[in-house]
Formats: structure tokens, C-alpha cells, sequence
């Protein structure tokens, strides 16, 4: 079942929460309209700081609000927030421990067709090498209404990524939700998939063609990406053919790197590919378009499973 | 305090950042000599700051944005009792929170600075914050002037004009040298009063040395209803010694023992002279 955008999701729910709380605070970065906070801006003004197009300043005057007691929103393009204001993520939020939480909005290759300036494939692996900063990509509406959830009255610093396309349900309303603890979404012994935000839904429906051959497959929504689900990674991929790391993001430095490195070190012997965008100029497309060239269609997922562990 | 409680101050202060730069083997000597006597005056006059209502959020605030000057934040908070001289005395060595920026691990320090151009936007939020829940209290932040190069100040001073700040009090240690010479053959800044005129602050400036002046100007904060308070606070680098006093290369050298002493003895004869006046 196709239900909203998570980023629609994200503004209703903040809204709702925000009317009963008035120390929740968004600040945006001429943003307003690409967060869809548009109504948040109309309904509740003096919960919403503008500081216009002016990412470094939004992350300190985030900072700023957090130290005087606010529960702080920043909410700007992943592309722009994780880039231009890294520093200030890295000293005004992170270092200094203020438990703000950042939302970067259109991520990965949600902008599609404006290019890379507007994409954010390096943003978890900037953000990995940061300390004291969680980080959270939630897969569909209830991930992402159950992770804002906890960000409000979250003590630590935290970064929320996600895209801005209608989102396949995934997980039961009655399913449990923790920062720092993934989901197991399916349960197979052929092969795991490890997937993490939108791609979940892309690894998803490659399980479900590879069903229809009779392979049963694991699949793990790896919604938070620091701290990371040590235990609930080892317990999935115990006794598989092979594991499939799916992400919208940079081959370097992000989920399938951070599983790369476990195997690693626990000397775990297993087929293993992560897929991901390589490190080239890239193709240009419809966010759709250039997930499936670089090999994220759920048709061309389920044939580098099956060569991976036939 | 009286001024001339807080002009003997200052020269204890001097001394005390001369001695922990000296002792621990690094520090930044000039900056922090510069603007001595604006936390000086601020910490004992004005902020009403102490280890009791620190952890609240409902008393003044203040941001050290050049934070490089921190051997002067740390003798002044030191004398605020916020630790020990003892503890102080740990600077620089491994393991101790006494780093050479300011970090929260300090009691006392409200925000890791150190990367310069952060610590106005972080004084605007705390100042929209307060502004929000109308507490009558006011955010303090010090700027070097080798720092207004960075572009994320002018942001910031764009924000402050917007929500009419006249609860944020901008200071700018205007000494005149960076790390590489003179500012102004750097990346010149001036016109600076005019610069920050045309952002919309209500800008007054002083003779960031004296304590008689930064007492009188601090006190007619706001100083225009609805606008943000600036002040240039013209300063000399490396004030209060001779031989440190405007030489660039103060910027970050530690005193020689020799030097130290030179310097001690400077310290000394103004104290001895101050009576005298």
C-alpha cells in the first residue's frame, strides 16, 4: 500500500506535537515550502524561527535556542545542511552537546533532475565521522512518524534524513519503534538484505520477486545509522548465503562500508555486495531513473542476489 | 565593584593569564591580554553570573566566539569560583578538561567555540529563545576582529536585526592584528561602524581597555528600543606589557622565562604605582 511522502508525514506529525508543546521550535532555512512547513509557519508563527538562506546560521541559532531550553527542529535540504554547515553540526550541535535535532529533507537523489548540487549522497558518511550525533533514515510513514516522535524529547543530538517521495507501508502500526534499534521487516535463510530510508522499499519488493522463485530472504529496515544495530545485524545475517547492503548514498563511508567493517573484524567469511552510488560523475535522471541505473530497481537487486549466492 | 577595584583587578587577571600561558606552555598571550578587562568588567559588574545560577536557564548569558582567547575566560571564571586554581593549574596537560578553547567540560563555559564565526548565531538563538518565552535577560557575546571575516557572522547579524535583538550585546575586540599582521592589510574590514550601521544595530564604541568606559557603556545597554546592542571596543593587542603590546608575533608565543619575569615586573609596578594616581 503506497501512503505519503515521509516528508508529509514528518510536517503533519510535528505540527500535531507542536501545538502541544510550545517550546517546539523549527527553524528553516527559506525552507518552509520544501519541508512542506508551510502550515506550521501559518498556524503556530511563533514556533518558527526563518533565518533564510543561511544554513550555517540556522544550525547555530539551533544551537542557540536548544541552550535557553527549546526543542529544536533545523530543517534545511540534506544537501545544503550537511555541507555548507558541517562545522557547525560538528562544534555548535554535536561537540557542544546540544540535543538538537537536524532534519535534512530531500536527500540522496531526491532532487532528481537538479542535479548534484541539490543531492546529499555524502551526508552519512560526513556525519559518521562525527561524534556524539545519531543518525536516523526511516524508511516509511511509520518510521519517520515514530522517530519525530522520540526526537522531541531526545537528549542527544540527532540528524534525521529523508526523501520526499510516497512511501510503501513496511512495517505494522503495532510494530516497536527505538532509536538504535533496526527492524526486521522479513525473515528468510537464503539471503540478507540490509537496507536503510527509501531503499527499504526497493529491497522489499526484490525479495518479493525472488519469492516467486523460492528464495527466502531476510530484510532489515537499518533506520538508524549511528548508534548502530550491532546485534540485531549479527543475529540477521547468522548462517546466510550472502548479504545485500542497500543505500541511496555514496559506496563510501556509508551503511554498507559500516557492515563491511563488522564482517571484518568478527572475521566473517560470506558473499557480500553493497550497493550503492560509485564513485564517478554521475548519471543524470529522475531520482527513480538514477536509482535504478545504479542497480537499485528491485528487478536488477533480485538478479545480483541470486548471483551472488547461486 | 568599584572601578578601582576593578582596574586592580585587571591587573591580577594579566597576571594570571601570564602565568598559566607561561607555566602551561602554550596560550593565546596577546588576544587574551586584549580583551582582559571586557570579561573583567562583564563577570564582575554586569553578567551576575556564579556557580549557583549557572545550570539555570534564567540568568544572563555569554559566549566567548574568539575562542582562542579562552587563558582569559578561564582566569576570570577561575576568580568567579567556578574552580579552583588548582584545577585551573592542569592546563594544557594530558587528560584535563583545561583545553586550549572553551569546552562545556569547563563549569562555566556555556558553548565549545573555537572555530571562529560560530558563537553569534549561537548568542542570536539563545537571545530569540529568551525573547520567546519574554525572560528580561541578556546574551553577551565577544567577537575577535580577524574573525568578521567569516561570512557566517553577517548571517548572523541579518537574524539579529530581524527579530530586533536589543537583548543581544555584541563585542567586538577590535585589537587590529590577527595571527598574520594588521587586519586591515588581511581582508580589510573597515568602514566597520558604518558596516554594522547599515545591518540595522545600534552600534556605540569605547575604549575596550578602559573599565571605567566599559562599565559606562555597558550600563546604557539596551541602547535603542528594538535594536541589536553592538560595541566596538577598541583595544590594544598584548595590552598591559610593553613589549607585547600591538607585536604580532604575540599572537600565540608563550614568554620566555625571562620575558615572564620582564613582564611580572611590569605588572607589579603598576600595581605599586596604582595608589599613586
Amino acid at each position: 500500500m503506497i501512503e505519503k511522502a515521509n516528508l508529509e508525514i514528518f510536517a503533519e506529525i510535528l505540527l500535531s506535537l507542536a501545538k502541544k508543546d510550545k517550546d517546539i521550535i523549527v527553524v528553516t532555512s527559506d525552507s518552509r515550502g520544501s519541508g512542506k512547513l508551510t502550515n506550521f509557519g501559518k498556524e503556530l508563527p511563533d514556533q518558527i524561527v526563518e533565518v533564510g538562506i543561511a544554513e550555517q546560521n540556522l544550525v547555530g541559532i539551533c544551537a542557540g535556542l536548544s541552550a535557553v531550553g527549546k526543542k529544536v527542529f533545523g530543517v534545511s535540504p540534506s544537501s545544503f545542511l550537511t555541507a555548507r554547515a558541517l562545522e557547525q553540526i560538528k562544534n555548535d550541535i554535536a561537540y557542544s552537546n546540544h540535543p538538537v535535532t537536524l532534519v535534512g529533507i530531500s536527500s540522496g537523489v531526491s532532487y532528481g533532475q537538479l542535479g548534484s548540487t541539490h543531492h546529499s549522497i555524502h551526508d552519512i558518511a560526513v556525519l559518521r565521522a562525527i561524534n556524539n550525533l545519531n543518525i536516523v533514515i526511516p524508511c516509511d510513514n511509520f518510521e519517520t512518524q515514530e522517530v519525530i516522535k522520540s526526537a522531541v524529547n531526545y537528549s542527544e543530538p540527532l540528524f534525521i534524513r529523508f526523501g520526499k517521495k510516497p512511501m510503501q507501508k513496511i512495517h505494522s502500526d503495532y510494530q516497536s519503534f527505538k532509536i538504535g534499534k533496526g527492524i526486521k521487516v522479513k525473515e528468510g535463510k537464503d539471503l540478507v538484505f540490509i537496507a536503510t530510508g527509501e531503499t527499504v522499499q526497493r529491497a522489499y519488493q526484490a525479495i518479493e520477486i525472488l519469492e516467486k522463485d523460492n528464495f527466502e530472504c531476510t530484510l532489515v529496515s537499518m533506520h538508524t545509522i549511528k548508534p548502530f544495530d550491532e546485534d540485531l545485524f549479527l543475529q540477521s545475517i547468522k548462517d546466510t548465503k550472502g548479504i545485500i547492503t542497500v543505500e541511496e548514498h555514496s559506496e563510501n563511508g556509508g551503511l554498507g562500508e559500516k557492515c563491511a567493517g563488522i564482517l571484518v573484524q568478527k572475521k566473517i567469511t560470506t558473499n557480500f555486495k553493497i550497493i550503492g552510488f560509485p564513485d564517478e560523475y554521475m548519471v543524470n535522471g529522475s531520482q527513480s531513473d538514477v536509482l535504478n541505473y545504479y542497480n537499485m530497481s528491485p528487478k536488477t537487486l533480485a538478479e545480483i542476489a541470486k548471483d551472488l549466492i547461486c | 565593584m568599584n572601578i578601582k577595584d576593578l582596574q586592580l583587578k585587571s591587573i591580577e587577571y594579566r597576571k594570571t593569564i601570564l602565568e598559566i600561558i607561561y607555566n602551561s606552555g602554550a596560550g593565546h598571550t596577546a588576544g587574551s591580554l586584549s580583551c582582559i578587562d571586557i570579561l573583567n568588567v562583564l563577570y564582575n559588574n554586569i553578567l551576575e553570573i556564579n556557580p549557583s545560577n549557572f545550570n539555570s536557564v534564567d540568568r544572563n548569558h555569554y559566549i566567548q566566539s574568539k575562542g582562542h582567547s579562552v587563558e582569559a575566560l578561564y582566569t576570570v571564571l577561575c576568580d568567579k569560583g567556578f574552580y579552583t586554581r588548582k584545577e585551573l593549574n592542569t592546563l594544557n596537560n594530558f587528560k584535563s578538561h583545561f583545553i586550549g578553547h572553551p569546552t562545556r567540560k569547563i563549569r562555566g563555559i556555556e558553548h565549545n567555540t573555537g572555530a571562529l564565526g560560530h558563537g553569534l548565531s549561537v548568542a542570536v538563538g539563545m537571545a530569540i529563545g529568551l525573547k520567546l518565552d519574554k525572560k528580561p535577560y541578556n546574551v553577551f557575546t565577544l567577537l575577535g576582529d580577524g574573525e568578521l571575516s567569516e561570512g557566517s557572522i553577517w548571517e548572523g547579524l541579518m537574524s539579529a536585526n530581524k527579530y530586533k535583538l536589543d537583548n543581544l550585546i555584541i563585542i567586538i575586540d577590535r585589537n587590529r592584528l590577527q595571527i598574520t599582521g594588521k587586519t586591515e592589510d588581511v581582508n580589510p574590514i573597515e568602514p566597520l561602524k558604518e558596516k554594522f550601521l547599515s545591518f540595522g544595530l545600534a552600534v556605540q564604541e569605547v575604549n575596550g581597555n578602559s573599565v571605567k568606559e566599559l562599565e559606562k557603556i555597558f550600563k546604557k545597554i539596551p541602547f535603542e528600543e528594538n535594536k541589536t546592542n553592538l560595541i566596538i571596543a577598541n583595544t590594544t593587542k598584548g595590552s598591559g606589557i610593553s613589549f607585547i603590546e600591538n607585536e604580532v608575533v604575540w599572537h600565540h608565543k608563550v614568554p620566555t622565562e625571562t620575558e615572564f619575569r620582564d613582564a611580572l615586573k611590569e605588572l607589579e609596578k603598576q600595581k605599586l604605582n596604582f595608589g599613586n594616581d
